[in-house]
């Protein structure tokens, strides 16, 4: 069993390059800061940023300048309110236009899933009556070929590369992951190169033992990245709680371009990787996130011999 | 018993979910009316949430639509393909809960921008979830405060469709769901039962005129044929909305009406 494992900076500098796709998803679950983070340090520029909801995430890395366009479905701080940083590059250019291609949740999805299982398209019904076909031109009616009515259609989504953050793999990448798993498999399946970010690295037997919940097999994995916390602000099933405080903070604090760029300063570029932003963070802040435990029921899949 | 408009809306909304089984949540106001039609007039409702849950029995008051407490305890948890798929497309939600900055006099929806799509004055969140919600969910209800801003003549940008042009222009396009059933705001309640599929007012909130409804719409409001009043929360329902589903009054305002 080959040993993916290796660090986040290593992980960037080896696989995610200038001018690339690249998708960190997690929807409002295991979303990976981290990564996101480490795409700062390492100043990769004119990203094309794929995300259902892009999130703080997005938001902090268009303020850093990496991104030139963003395929995306609902541009919001969920619960909270706008995401500044990204309205301001589409309403004013600051820091860099940013390029929009939209489209609905569903039609994400659908994109992942066509990507994933190299189909021409994916059908949904969405659209019709909307005017979002005519702000995305990707975004067709066709004729059913069985005689129905005109249904919308997506393109495939094929990432250069996912970032799927989860609770926990083997070295070699095989991938569980529990609470909301988003779309975390399709857009794995789609992408040409995957990282996987894990809370914690287990042994093959742990995922043997539970293999109703092994999301994604080490065999399309190129990265393992064990980062404990590496979705904070976000959240991991069962490990930490959302950080609801910093989302309320993120919008208050996102209000200015300028009070952006001295937050990245301080929590980004001045810190060398996740560990430095966790002790910077407070070992009372984490504490808090901590959820009190509510095991699953144990299930029993049985041994035949 | 003084209450606040929020309050009114919710409890209007929760009243309005009445027997339903099937319920898409939003956050805000729309999740607390969903768990209070739990706890009173529907018993047997399964909350829905775009994030992927089914049949959520959240112990604290989500902030996100992805909160953690949505998970816990739930009945199902499920890919989002699955949710938009299996669930949405495969016709199970009975009502749907919208909101948005623009709606017109058919129940269409603005999510997207205020001004041109290419050069918007003012870029809102999108559609997300709401596009195929509009389209295949059996009903949809919308909770909007009413300011003559959001209730518009023509959309900047028509992210939801509701009735469309009105009459059976919906079903003519093929959209399997029933389209706007309900508007809830902190004036008045209307409906879209008339045979032009066009927004009626059917209640006024207490202290409300007809005039002031009409004041904050710019189109020329039909009224159903009987205007009532709508009732007062009820002591009970507040002490539900206030000690059990926000009590930090994060979402049901503070000044009484």
């Amino acid at each position: 069993m080959t040993d993916k494992r290796c660090s986040m900076r290593e992980a960037i500098a080896r696989y995610v390059h200038d001018g690339m796709s690249v998708a960190i998803e997690g929807f409002t679950a295991c979303i990976c800061f981290a990564a996101g983070h480490e795409i700062i340090r390492q100043r990769r520029r004119n990203l094309t940023l794929i995300r259902m909801t892009p999130d703080l995430i997005y938001d902090q890395m268009v303020a850093a300048g990496v991104a030139s366009k963003m395929i995306f479905s609902y541009l919001g701080n969920p619960g909270v309110g706008s995401l500044n940083a990204i309205r301001r590059a589409v309403e004013h250019g600051v820091p860099a236009p940013l390029e929009l291609e939209e489209y609905s949740h569903y039609g994400m999805v659908g994109r992942y899933i066509a990507g994933a299982t190299r189909l021409p398209f994916f059908p949904l019904r969405s659209y019709l009556g909307s005017d979002m076909p005519r702000a995305n031109p990707l975004i067709r009616m066709v004729e059913d070929p069985y005689g129905g009515a005109p249904i919308a259609v997506v393109p495939p989504l094929n990432p250069d590369v996912a970032v799927i953050h989860a609770q926990r793999a083997d070295v070699s990448g095989n991938t569980q992951l529990w609470g909301l798993i988003g779309s975390q498999k399709e857009v794995a399946f789609a992408a040409r190169r995957r990282i996987v970010v894990v809370e914690e690295i287990v042994d093959e037997a742990v995922i043997r033992a539970d293999p109703n919940r092994t999301l994604i097999p080490g065999l399309i994995v190129d990265a393992v990245v064990h980062e404990p916390y590496g979705a904070h602000p976000s959240y991991a099933q069962g490990y930490y709680d959302r950080d609801n405080q910093f989302y309320l903070a993120w919008e208050e604090l996102s209000q200015e371009h300028e009070r952006i760029v001295a937050w990245l300063d301080a929590w980004v570029y001045g810190v060398p990787d996740r560990a430095a932003y966790l002790e910077k963070l407070g070992a009372a802040r984490l504490a808090q996130l901590k959820p009190a435990p509510a095991p699953a029921g144990v299930v029993d899949y049985g041994a035949y011999q | 018993m003084s209450y606040t408009a929020s309050e009114l809306m919710i409890v209007a909304a929760a009243r309005a979910l009445a027997g339903t089984r099937t319920v898409f949540v939003g956050v805000g106001l729309p999740n607390i009316a969903c768990n209070l039609a739990r706890r009173t007039v529907a018993p047997d409702l399964e909350l829905i949430y775009e994030a992927g849950v089914y049949g959520a029995r959240p112990a604290r008051l989500p902030l996100s639509i992805g909160d953690p407490t949505l998970v816990t305890g739930a009945t199902a948890v499920v890919s989002q393909a699955d949710l938009f798929g299996l669930y949405l497309q495969g016709g199970l939600v009975d009502v749907a809960l919208l909101g948005g900055a623009q709606i017109d006099r058919f129940g269409n929806l603005n999510t997207t921008v205020i001004g041109d799509y290419t050069r918007p004055k003012v870029r809102l969140p999108g559609s997300g979830g709401a596009c195929e919600i509009a389209a295949n969910a059996r009903r949809t209800f919308m909770i909007m405060r009413l300011k003559r801003r959001a209730f518009v003549n023509a959309l900047d940008f028509v992210t939801s469709p509701g009735h469309l042009e009105g009459g059976a222009s919906r079903q003519r396009l093929g959209l399997p769901g029933g389209g706007p059933a309900l508007v809830i705001t902190d004036l008045a309640l209307f409906d879209f039962d008339n045979p032009e599929r066009e927004m009626q007012l059917i209640a006024t909130h207490p202290g409300v005129s007809v005039d002031q409804v009409c004041a904050e719409i710019a189109w020329d409001l039909r009224l159903a044929s009987h205007v009532t009043e709508t009732p007062a929360p009820t002591a009970d329902e507040l002490r539900i909305v206030r000690e059990e589903l926000d009590p930090e009054g994060t979402y049901r305002g503070r000044e009484p009406v």
